[in-house]
């Protein structure tokens, strides 16, 4: 029990960390806040998945009660420690895609912006076409 | 859908499926792909924008403490100059000629008649007084690559001398004679940014006013292009085209980043005229433009002490420059300053409040550094530094070395505070008060919270919060400042509830792709609109992806010089946690024992996979972050502290050489070699003792003829990157 309570704390500590070091690329002031619009910024680069409207959701869950378009560190760590330790449980990303593909889930438009930058990205300029394995590999790497 | 182990493998694997057996998918499949694709790729965007904005912090934390570094050793040299004419018995003249590059008679006499235009040169020829044609002449010829003969540089700039006398230090414009005035940032240097300004918005002219709120010199490799440009059509017309003096419209700035050099290169014979009359320029500079008394624009900022109509008031031009007080009344600001400093730092140690662990970075910076006491004592320490430099190990341990003041605070880095003597000033308090007001004007960045503290993140001006602002403009019924000073990467930026706009119109100002230019143009609304733009040398689009490759791999290149530069001191660090001696420690170790060694305030965790390796068991591999940097050619015979001395201190190295290199030989005799060693090691608290640099300077001239190579020496300590030279033998 006591192993199990120690690797869960460890567990728990390093997902402060991760959670702790997105955070303070952003902290411009150094205050412990960042602009609410980095948020989705923030929660994508640790590996999950959110949809705008989800984002919406935990944002709402974080935000002051008078809110100033700032997002407060102590606010976001514990909200955001459950999402990935959630993750966790089920040891994989895998359990979110699985609950896109099983439920019908209506979809958000693209921006036209992010649709051309994707597309920039994703095309090859010789033959214009996409090859869905290197999309899929550029989109999937974990460059760490 | 099987069970992936990870889902990279998952999602490959369900869309090739999908290819092989599924022709026509149904809607609602492509409606799941569809979504599914939109997620993955707003992560892998959000994880591409955490890289961008740790390349920015890199970028931009080097470059501030570069501009420490140089504020430092001008501060220096100013407190040399006024206190120790003699450093070692051997002639005066070498450091006064360091901060003030004084003219033999002959080049004062001299006038820009006397020099020949010979036949053969090919570039534009312009005649006084100026015309369109002229300007366009010059923009032509610079868009070719030609450069102006010297003697229209010189005449341009007595011209411009003589026009800039007779302006005042605050220039106050209205909107209502034209439609709208074009306000540009910093352009560093940058001709092609000014040209395609041009191009968008149109030349100078009548109609179609102009406010170029400074830095147009250093950096890039066109400044002498840009000024001549600026000055020619302030020449032209003298009503719509304005020029604020920014940080680097200052000769010692441009010692540090490159104008100076350009000049040199660029007129061999002429260069230390031009650039003598350029410093007198850049003082008559106006310091700040007002327009329809609502917008102030300034090139840095504001701080609680600043006042317009004293302002206005000042001999602007007594001050060359800004990085040194006017001789006669340093002393009394030196120590006004440190009271005030020493009484700001007390209240931000409070406002950090009892538990050290809180993040305030910009506090934390100014480590108390090792044997020092109190204030009090800096005075007699700085004169006593110098006879007897303190041994090389206390230099490892400080983060800025300056000898003067063994920085009893932190604070006393002030570049400004450096030159404390004990002796009593008979100078004016009020020129000492304009001094102060114009560093603040040109030097400060704002901050968020309210609130003024020196800015010691530069090492200059200050920080002035949403409050200072308000109540500028208040007082002086303004509504908008307009200020430019720092890189932006949309080229504008609004801070302090709209009152402030940040404009930078150096586009990939740190590397291709970091960041976009703009200019703002008022109307009589004065409702600010902002254009953007980027100068792009591909015909091609970039990527993200691939912008924010190029941009990350070039900061990183300047990190890892970083870190190779204090390695003795990184690798005690690491030592320390490295209890059993394993040559690895935890990742949060090594973050910390990284920013307690550059204290350049940047996320070493997540930077950390980029730059240094892993062991098997998640614990740092701590040699790992040396591996990718090597000396770029064998050191010559000296021991390992001094060559890292020479790695870290390269560029001032070579900004003082270059200024005793009168003749721009790129040659230097043994003994002045020998001299500035003296100078420099006493600057920087190393103790090298006469016989090691005798055999160092011995050793490096080869061919035994008294005099030195130091472009050839300092080449021995520049920092190269294997995966570099790797790629170009292969290639």
């Amino acid at each position: 029990m006591a192993e199990e309570r120690d690797s869960a704390e460890a567990l728990v500590s390093e997902i402060h960390k991760k959670i702790t070091d997105a955070f303070e690329v952003f902290d411009h002031e150094f205050n412990k806040t960042v602009d609410i619009r980095e948020i989705g910024t923030i929660i994508r680069s640790l590996g999950c998945f959110p949809s705008e409207g989800e984002l919406h959701d935990i944002i709402a869950e974080v935000e002051e009660e008078e809110p100033t378009g700032y997002i407060h560190f102590e606010k976001f760590l514990p909200v955001m420690t459950k999402v990935l330790m959630e993750l966790n449980e089920f040891s994989c990303n895998i359990l979110i895609l699985k609950h896109f593909v099983l439920h019908h889930i209506l979809g958000e438009p693209f921006t036209r912006e992010e649709m051309e930058e994707m597309f920039s990205a994703a095309l090859d300029p010789d033959k214009n076409v996409i090859f869905y394995k290197d999309f899929v590999s550029m989109m999937t790497i974990e460059e760490t | 859908m099987g069970c992936g182990t990870s889902a990279a493998t998952e999602a490959q694997g369900r869309l090739s499926e999908k290819d092989d057996s599924v022709k026509a998918p149904s809607p609602a499949l492509t409606m799941k792909a569809a979504i599914l694709i939109q997620r993955w790729y707003r992560r892998y965007v959000a994880r591409l924008e955490i890289r961008r904005r740790y390349t920015w912090s890199i970028f931009q934390s080097i470059e501030y403490a570069g501009e420490q570094d140089q504020l430092q050793l001008s501060s220096f040299f100013s407190f040399m100059l006024d206190n120790f004419t003699q450093i070692s018995g051997n002639g005066p003249d070498l450091i006064s000629h360091l901060l003030d590059p004084a003219l033999t008679e002959e080049e004062k006499q001299a006038t820009f008649e006397g020099v020949e235009v010979s036949d053969s040169y090919s570039g534009p020829h312009i005649s006084f007084p100026l015309t369109v044609s002229d300007t366009n002449a010059l923009l032509s010829a610079f868009k070719a690559q030609q450069i102006l003969h010297a003697r229209y540089v010189l005449q341009l700039l007595y011209e411009t001398k003589r026009f800039l006398k007779q302006m005042p230090n605050i220039i106050y414009l209205s909107t209502s004679y034209t439609k709208e005035i074009t306000v540009c940032g910093d352009l560093h240097g940058r001709l092609d940014d000014l040209l395609l300004i041009f191009y968008k918005n149109g030349l100078p002219s009548t109609d179609n006013p102009y406010v170029f709120n400074g830095d147009f010199v250093d950096r890039g490799k066109k400044s002498i292009e840009i000024i001549i440009i600026l000055f020619a059509f302030l020449l032209l017309y003298p009503d719509h085209m304005h020029l604020n003096r920014g940080n680097h419209e200052d000769h010692i700035m441009n010692l540090r980043y490159g104008f100076t050099k350009e000049v040199m290169q660029k007129y061999r014979t002429h260069g230390r005229q031009i650039l003598q009359l350029l410093q007198d320029i850049f003082s008559l500079l106006p310091v700040a433009t007002v327009i329809d008394d609502k917008v102030l624009i300034v090139h840095g900022g504001i701080s609680d002490m600043t006042d317009l109509e004293f302002l206005g008031s000042i001999e602007r031009q007594k001050i060359k420059s800004v990085l040194r007080l006017p001789k006669s009344f340093e002393d009394v600001e030196a120590e006004r300053g440190l009271e005030k400093i020493c009484g700001q730092a007390g209240s931000l140690r409070s406002a950090g409040g009892p538990s050290g662990g809180t993040r305030k970075r910009r506090c934390r910076r100014r480590k108390p550094s090792s044997g020092s006491s109190s204030s009090s004592s800096s005075s007699s320490s700085s004169s006593s530094s110098i006879s007897s430099p303190r041994g090389a190990s206390q230099v490892w341990s400080s983060p800025l070395p300056s000898p003067r003041v063994p920085s009893p605070t932190d604070l006393l880095q002030l570049p400004f505070l450096d030159s404390i003597v004990a002796v009593a000033s008979l100078a004016p308090p009020r020129e000492e008060a304009g001094w102060k007001q114009i560093v603040d004007l040109l030097w400060s960045d704002p901050k968020k919270q309210d609130g003024c503290t020196a800015n010691t993140f530069r090492g200059g001006g200050c920080y002035f919060g949403p409050d200072v602002t308000r109540r500028l403009l208040q007082r002086h019924g303004l509504q908008l400042l307009i200020r430019s000073h720092e890189c932006k990467q949309e080229g504008y930026e609004f801070c302090h509830d709209g009152q402030v706009i940040t404009i930078f119109s150096a586009s990939n100002y740190y590397e291709e792709g970091s960041n976009r230019g703009a200019y703002v143009k008022l109307g009589p609304d004065m409702v600010p609109r902002f254009f953007q733009y980027q100068v792009s040398r591909c015909t091609r689009k970039l990527t993200l992806h691939q912008r924010v490759s190029v941009a990350e791999s070039s900061a990183l290149k300047s990190l890892k010089e970083k870190l190779f530069a204090h390695r003795s001191e990184l690798m005690a660090a690491f030592q320390e946690y490295d209890v059993n001696k394993t040559g690895c420690i935890s990742i949060t170790d090594w973050a910390q024992a990284t920013e307690s060694v550059l204290k350049l305030d940047l996320p070493w965790r997540t930077l950390r996979p980029r730059l240094a390796r892993l062991a098997p068991d998640g614990a740092v591999e701590y040699q790992s972050c040396f591996e990718d940097v090597s000396a770029g050619q064998p050191v010559p015979q000296i021991s390992p502290n001094l060559a890292e001395t020479l790695y870290r201190y390269r560029t001032d190295l070579e900004i003082v050489f270059n200024i005793i290199d009168k003749d721009h030989s790129g040659l230097i005799s043994i003994d002045e070699f020998r001299q500035t060693w003296k100078l420099f090691s006493s600057h920087l608290n190393v103790d090298v003792d006469d016989s090691a640099i005798d055999d160092l300077a011995r050793s490096i001239d080869y061919n035994k003829d008294g005099s030195i190579d130091f472009n050839e020496f300092l080449e021995a300590f520049r920092v190269v990157h294997k995966l570099d030279t790797k790629e170009k033998q292969q290639g």
